[in-house]
């Protein structure tokens, strides 16, 4: 194996060929926007940005839904994948069940979702035929924050799980037998054999998995729009809202390397707390 | 499988390596008549008889743009015709070619129109191509909760709150809808209804007592409003659904209830204020860009555009108004004719404040609106007192109108140097 | 390695224990989850199956009333077949290149410690962490220049930046996955690098390979703003139909969903074996 050392640059070098010519030439001159006005070198547009009224609300709301809709959708997509690896028969129907919504855009789910939740949908028809309401209830109201967000929890949760799923059941499929069947031997429950063999051995997909994840959380925007409104404001909705009707490219940039700068800190917070010590890979 | 994905890929990759070639067909890149129904109309009754073919392109603001703007950087561009609302165009008054020279024949443009595209420039930077604006709707259902005496023709802002509110409480839920939604137009509404009705004014008065009550009275009026209008762009879609009664919206995007179930629905005028009927004309232009391929056949198209009779083929396929003098077949389609009377009677009325467009705002123009629906948030979904709301958006309205150096426009009185915010 | 089959059973045990753990807890599981994911599917296949009266009314029917008209009207839509076969062509090209490119440095980052790995690492993650709308810009104006605009193979190249990180780093996860000693004793067996890699790894990864193929597929397959500002002749079917599907009627709305969320559909269908092809190598 005399070209060991140069190997990995040989297998990377496609990629990063790739990714620097699609992606760092363009997201450098989109960075210059950000940090120039007029073409002198200034934090103008960070200011404007931090300092208009909506700005702390956005924040907070991305910050708030990834919050919520992550860990949810962990803990959905671990017990999906595991249902699935114990199933013996039918294992092939129920896993193409479970990744059906990774086939719809964020388009078309936000569209299912208002259709369900406004007032002459098909909740509200639900509740009015079983006689449980006389008259239809407005969910999504301006006044109702909290119905609205549950709104779009349920909606995030529904839509991207799959991705997550479909990671983890991989995953899963590289995990020796033996361990469980020594784990057997010795007794453990089905739940001390999750915790103490799946998830350890999972490790890697399961970083991965939240990785993406939670980057796409701070990139949510299409379901919110469909179902909030205007009334729900995420760092992605803003981002087009400056870039397209307000025309300010260097604003729009700005909420651009807000939501990478997020991205990448919880990122590294990921990957530190679940990193795959070297001595303990497989 | 794997042999047909194999197979799939190779007759892709073949695919895509044939393809390419530029057609001849002109591109009519546009922002208007985006929904399905209404592009297909335009490509089938609209542009079809273009010699040459045309390839109308309906799409989002945010491509739109894109494209446009990567056109004119890359210095090479595929756009023939650009169609857009005017708010679009005054943001790139430097990309478009002058249109003062394409002969028209005996086609006459409306004046006030044409002035305004030329952008505050010398040059006629995009022409008018079509117009439309904002009317009422209601359910017939809602006739019989109208309040005592009132007119329905000649309603003022007291009456609709009055009639809003019998509906609440007579039904049990609030039947009146305004397209408050992120693609709702909203923001036309205070600038050309809500603040001339009350101060004859859309920038001077912004924050005099008399806006002070017309905000006042929209808030009263928001109480009876239904609350899912933060989520509406189309109000015909909740009055087919009947979620609510009555609407108020642009003329296009009501036409889908006068067509559907036109024995159902009536249209009528804006209601009026202390200070009179405001209303605001909503118009479209076709402008080139200066890196259209083919500048002859480009001209010939914006010409094409402006003849009566596709003029009378674009108000079937779009629901907009024609901007040249031509008189209408009796043939038009249910939402035309329900619509044009309750227009005729908005404009015609005796206690008419009409509002222009804002003019040389430039890129600002999205600011300018910004400052509105700030306003409207703020106040009305926010709950904020209205006095210093309205001082703190005058300020910004001010910054705003002293960087841009605009005079004033309709209905504001004219002004040396920047309109000023008193 | 021939004898890891598709239908490998899982170990009895297993099944036993799932048994005592209370089978019936574990299908109404499943029944409960299915429900939740097609539920939602099955409301917006009503929808395009049903009269626009029914669409927009109240109460809403749960069963569709099979009124194609909605369907049909995008059927007919003039260039529809084309579009669609543009979709899918640069599907297919994503789902390509982003294996192509991404399955090699995934399996670099796996096996290797080089100085560089993390800058690597980084600047995959970063290129999903940024919002496309404001690189389509530049890009836009790059491929003019240089001829890529407009062609099925430039919006690939987009939509595999879009892609290519769920590639290098489910099959980095993958890879890490699988026990280099394998590999080893295929050397020792004679093999070299790369057949070790194609006999051994490979059907091992092969379920990782199939996951970032159905998201690069999917994630072109409904991509919406890039393909609608960078093709113009080849629209794409999802910049032909769905960009105008806020703003068009609300039966058009449903049709239109579901026009384009079958071929998807279908797509994952056919590759799903491929999913947990391998499942249960542990016999080792």
């Amino acid at each position: 194996m005399r070209s060991t050392k140069a190997l990995p640059y040989l297998l990377l070098a496609p990629a990063t060929i790739f990714l620097v010519v699609f992606f760092l030439y363009p997201f450098v001159l989109v960075a210059i926007d950000a940090f120039t006005k007029g073409g002198a070198v200034t934090l103008d547009n960070f200011r404007t940005m931090t300092s208009n009224w909506k700005f702390s609300e956005t924040l907070r709301n991305t910050m708030l839904l990834a919050a919520v809709v992550v860990p949810i959708q962990l803990a959905m997509a671990l017990s999906m994948a595991t249902i699935v690896s114990k199933l013996s028969m039918g294992r092939s129907a129920i896993l193409y069940i479970f990744a059906i919504p990774l086939g719809l855009s964020d388009l078309a789910a936000g569209l299912i979702w208002l259709t369900i939740f406004e007032q002459s949908g098909f909740l509200n028809s639900w509740l009015v035929s079983l006689g449980l309401i006389d008259k239809p209830i407005m969910f999504l109201g301006y006044q109702n924050k909290w119905v609205i967000f549950t709104a779009v929890v349920l909606g995030e949760v529904w839509r991207a799980t799959a991705i997550m799923m479909v990671i983890l059941v991989a995953g899963m499929g590289l995990i020796p037998k033996e361990y469980y069947e020594a784990a057997e031997v010795f007794g453990a429950p089905p739940w001390k054999r999750f915790t103490k063999i799946t998830l350890p051995l999972l490790r890697p997909s399961l970083q991965t998995a939240l990785i993406l994840r939670v980057i796409l959380a701070f990139e949510v925007f299409a379901v919110v729009a469909a179902l909030s409104g205007t009334q729900f404001p995420v760092l992605m909705g803003e981002t087009y809202h400056w870039q397209f009707t307000l025309q300010d490219r260097g604003v729009a940039a700005a909420f651009a390397m807000l939501i990478l700068a997020i991205s990448i800190a919880f990122t590294l917070l990921l990957l530190y707390l679940l990193r795959v010590p070297r001595e303990a890979r497989l | 499988m794997k042999k047909l994905l194999k197979l799939m890929t190779g007759a892709a990759l073949a695919a895509a390596l044939l393809s390419g070639g530029a057609s001849a067909q002109a591109l009519f890149w546009s922002t208007q008549a985006k929904p399905v129904e209404e592009a297909q109309k335009m490509r089938d009754i609209v542009v079809k008889g273009f010699p040459g073919g045309v390839d109308y392109q309906p799409s989002d603001d945010g491509p739109w743009l894109t494209r446009l703007q990567a056109e004119i950087q890359a210095g090479k561009g595929t756009i023939a015709v650009l169609g857009a609302l005017h708010g679009s165009f005054s943001s790139m008054s430097g990309d478009l070619v002058d249109l003062s020279g394409v002969k028209l024949g005996d086609v006459h443009v409306n004046d006030q129109y044409r002035e305004l595209a030329k952008l505050g420039s010398q040059e006629q930077k995009y022409l008018p191509w079509m117009q439309a604006t904002y009317i009422m709707a209601a359910n017939k259902k809602a006739l019989e909760f109208l309040p005592q005496g009132a007119d329905i023709k000649a309603l003022t802002y007291n009456q609709l709150v009055e009639w809003a509110k019998n509906m609440a409480e007579k039904t049990g839920s609030p039947k009146f809808g305004f397209p408050a939604g992120p693609e709702g137009l909203k923001h036309r509404f205070f600038q050309g209804f809500l603040l001339p009705s009350y101060t004859k004014s859309m920038v001077t008065k912004f924050r005099s007592p008399a806006a002070e009550s017309g905000w006042a009275k929209f808030k009263e009026l928001w109480q009876y409003t239904n609350p899912a209008s933060t989520t509406y762009a189309f109000m015909q879609q909740p009055l087919l659904s009947e979620e609510v009664w009555v609407a108020f919206d642009h003329v296009a995007r009501l036409a889908d209830a006068f067509n559907q179930r036109p024995a159902d629905f009536v249209a009528f005028p804006v209601p009026a204020g202390p200070a009179g009927r405001g209303f605001m004309p909503v118009i479209a232009g076709i402008g080139i860009p200066k890196t259209a391929p083919d500048m002859a056949k480009a001209k010939e198209l914006v010409a094409y555009m402006m003849k009566p009779e596709t003029q009378i083929a674009t108000l079937r396929a779009t629901n907009f108004f024609p901007v040249v003098d031509v008189k209408l077949p009796d043939d038009m389609p249910n939402s035309v004719k329900v619509s044009g009377p309750a227009i005729a009677a908005q404009t015609g009325a005796k206690d008419a404040v009409p509002a222009l467009l804002p003019t040389g705002l430039g890129n600002l123009g999205g600011k300018f609106n910004q400052i509105y629906n700030d306003t409207f948030e703020r106040i009305i979904l926010g709950g904020q007192d209205i006095r210093p709301v309205l001082d703190e958006q005058a300020q910004a309205l001010k910054a705003l109108i002293s960087q841009a150096k605009v005079p004033c426009w309709q209905p504001d009185p004219m002004s040396q140097g920047p309109c000023p915010v008193e | 390695m021939t004898a890891v089959t598709n239908d490998m059973p899982i170990a009895p045990a297993a099944v036993t224990d799932a048994r005592k753990a209370g089978n019936w807890l574990l299908i109404a599981c499943i029944v409960l989850l299915c429900v939740w994911v097609l539920l939602p599917i099955y409301l917006l296949l009503v929808n395009a199956l049903s009269s626009p009266a029914q669409v927009t009314g109240f109460p809403k029917r749960i069963t569709p009333s099979f009124d194609f008209g909605s369907l049909s009207f995008f059927l007919n839509f003039q260039g529809v077949g084309k579009a669609l076969w543009n979709s899918v062509v640069v599907a297919l090209l994503t789902m390509v290149l982003s294996i192509g490119i991404g399955a090699p440095a995934g399996y670099a980052l796996s096996r290797f410690d080089f100085p560089g790995k993390q800058a690597f690492r980084f600047l995959v993650l970063m290129t999903r962490a940024f919002p496309l709308p404001l690189l389509a810009l530049p890009l836009a104006v790059l491929f003019i220049r240089t001829g890529l605009d407009d062609t099925a193979f430039g919006l690939a190249i987009v939509h595999t930046t879009l892609s290519l990180p769920f590639a290098v780093l489910i099959t980095f996860s993958l890879f890490s996955g699988i026990p280099v000693e394998l590999e080893e004793a295929a050397w020792t067996l004679g093999c070299n690098r790369w057949q070790a890699f194609r006999k051994v790894v490979l059907p091992l990864a092969l379920p990782g390979i199939a996951a970032s193929a159905v998201f690069a597929f999917t994630i072109s397959w409904n991509e919406v703003f890039a393909a609608a500002v960078l093709t113009i002749e080849n629209r794409t079917l999802t910049a032909f139909l769905l960009q105008s599907i806020n703003v068009s009627p609300l039966y058009l709305k449903f049709a239109g969903g579901a026009a384009l969320v079958v071929p998807a559909l279908i797509f994952i269908f056919a590759v799903r074996k491929y999913l947990f092809a391998m499942w249960g190598i542990a016999n080792r």
